[in-house]
């Protein structure tokens, strides 16, 4: 029992950085409809920006910042300089030049930093509080809780309380009705890749200190869940991508702790299975289809 | 007097079929023109070239004289070019009350001069005021044409461009918005290009009646004239 309070409480932390990462794949899909498979190198390299500039600083906040701008930088230019230059018409050109990008990416960090993996130290302890005797969440896992919580709930704010977030919305939902409108529709296309480049850092920042360490494939499971979970809940759903992360967060951690951490990654490549299989919209999907 | 929107030898189209055939037309200002043809003789094809959404292969729309040809859509829209599309013109992922804000974004600076703009909308289109937060998808037809004209009101333009705007809604919201449509033109001096199907209720409203065939200007007359004239009718409008 004890075993299981503790197992839950940590899955929850965890589910919500795979949330946050999945929110970061439903934020390009509606800005572009694409799904990013670059997602998790781009992380990666905003990981390394916040690795060297902590090294540097001293200061893990600076790092924090250094990989917000790093991954909205990097999405943007990648929207720019590659995404824009492909034909529109399928999905499949901007496809597969993001997972091309993913072997760049890697690759140069490869090369760059070596396969071995670095120890990134979390900004607070990492064990955990024990309650009655149960070990429960420990401060860096509320750390991670506050932060996600606070980046979801400042996106709902940026989507649904903001004009940007209106512009946004609109953009993604009836690109052509939006330019008629006055709408500058290719810079929120933009702004859409950079916004969920910084989500996607930031959730790939708060995983590394918890797992092996920091090297080019650190995001490459995370990327793994999220795209699962993004599935699950439908790409279009912010909701569903906030559900599903916390679902496969705790299933992960039940199937590691009961089963082995082996057979977790299984686990979730069955759900996906699963989900495709059932639903393949997705389980929150709305059932429409874009306007022009 | 210069025209409020002028179209000077637009082409359109492959060579050798070309949709738009060197077209020249001129709007004067505060003017209701009906655009008329049968399908296919590029209506839709003009007001698409004249918003920006279709590139041209030769020609140029002026705006109150000025060249358009190198603005994007949307700049077109911020100098006062307004185009309700025919169709699935209403952003239906958002509420009745997002997309007139959205239409309100750049010309009402400001929360609060919005909410008026917006409010004097639903003044207007009684109808919306009860819908403000259904979204999109949930509207009649009806109620979602006259959620694309106001929300294109909103924007104050220049020059309205329509396509369609009775296509599959019953005649009573037809001549509403028809209504509404010339109430607006007289009041605030609404430069006004009407394409319509619907060729009695557009010669009701407008001034002048200009008709299409095979990407030309064929006829153009008072709307008066052409809606007497059977023999016109008859040739290029089909009854």
């Amino acid at each position: 029992m004890d075993r299981l309070v503790f197992l839950l409480a940590t899955g929850l932390a965890r589910g919500l950085v795979v949330a946050l990462f999945a929110l970061s794949l439903v934020i390009v899909w509606r800005a572009a409809r694409l799904v990013n498979f670059a997602q998790a190198a781009v992380a990666t390299v905003a990981v390394f920006a916040a690795f060297a500039v902590t090294g540097a600083t001293g200061s893990f906040w600076a790092g924090l910042a250094a990989a917000l701008l790093t991954g909205a930088a990097v999405n943007a230019a990648v929207e720019r300089g590659l995404v824009r230059r492909v034909p529109q018409g399928s999905p499949l050109p901007g496809m597969i030049v993001a997972i091309g990008l993913v072997m760049v990416l890697q690759s140069a960090l490869g090369i760059a930093f070596g396969p071995r993996h670095r120890p990134m130290a979390a900004p607070f302890d990492e064990r955990p509080f024990v309650v009655g005797g149960v070990p429960l969440l420990s401060p860096y896992d509320l750390f991670v809780l506050t932060v996600a919580l606070a980046l979801v709930g400042l996106l709902a704010w940026l989507f649904n309380g903001t004009t940007l977030g209106l512009q946004l919305r609109a953009s993604a939902a009836a690109p052509e009705v939006s330019r008629l409108l006055g709408v500058r529709v290719p810079r929120m296309v933009t702004l859409g890749w950079a916004l969920s480049g910084a989500v996607a850092a930031l959730a790939a920042l708060l995983l590394v200190p918890t797992e092996l360490g920091l090297n080019a494939h650190s995001a490459d499971l995370l990327f793994v869940h999220a795209f699962t979970v993004a599935v699950l809940g439908g790409l279009d759903s912010p909701t569903g991508a906030l559900i599903g992360g916390v679902l496969v967060g705790v299933l992960v951690s039940l199937v590691t702790g009961y089963l082995g951490a082996g057979v977790a990654p299984l686990a979730v490549l069955a759900l996906l299975t699963l989900v495709l299989l059932v639903r393949p919209a997705g389980i929150f999907a709305a059932a429409q289809v874009r306007a022009a | 007097m210069s025209a409020a929107l002028a179209v000077e030898g637009l082409t359109v189209g492959y060579a050798g079929a070309p949709v738009l055939d060197g077209l020249a037309l001129a709007v004067a200002p505060g003017e209701v023109v009906a655009l008329l043809g049968a399908n296919g003789a590029g209506k839709t094809t003009l007001l698409r070239a004249l918003s920006g959404l279709t590139a041209p292969r030769a020609g140029r729309v002026l705006l109150d004289g000025a060249d358009l040809s190198d603005l994007s859509v949307e700049d077109r829209a911020r100098r006062g070019l307004a185009q309700v599309p025919e169709g699935r013109s209403v952003v239906t992922e958002l509420t009745v009350d997002e997309n007139l804000h959205l239409g309100a974004l750049w010309c009402h600076p400001g929360r609060a001069a919005r909410r008026v703009a917006v409010a004097r909308t639903y003044d207007l289109f009684e109808p919306l005021a009860r819908r403000r937060s259904s979204l999109g998808h949930q509207l009649s037809g009806g109620e979602r044409q006259m959620l694309a004209l106001g929300r294109a009101l909103l924007a104050r333009p220049r020059v309205l461009l329509l396509d369609e705007p009775s296509l599959g809604l019953a005649p009573r919201v037809v001549s509403q918005l028809m209504g509404v449509l010339r109430a607006t033109a007289r009041e605030t001096g609404l430069t006004v290009l009407l394409a319509e199907q619907n060729v009695t209720s557009a010669l009701s409203i407008a001034d002048r009646g200009v008709v299409l065939s095979l990407g030309a200007v064929v006829v153009d007359a008072p709307a008066a004239e052409l809606a007497d004239d059977p023999a016109l009718r008859h040739a290029y409008l089909g009854f």
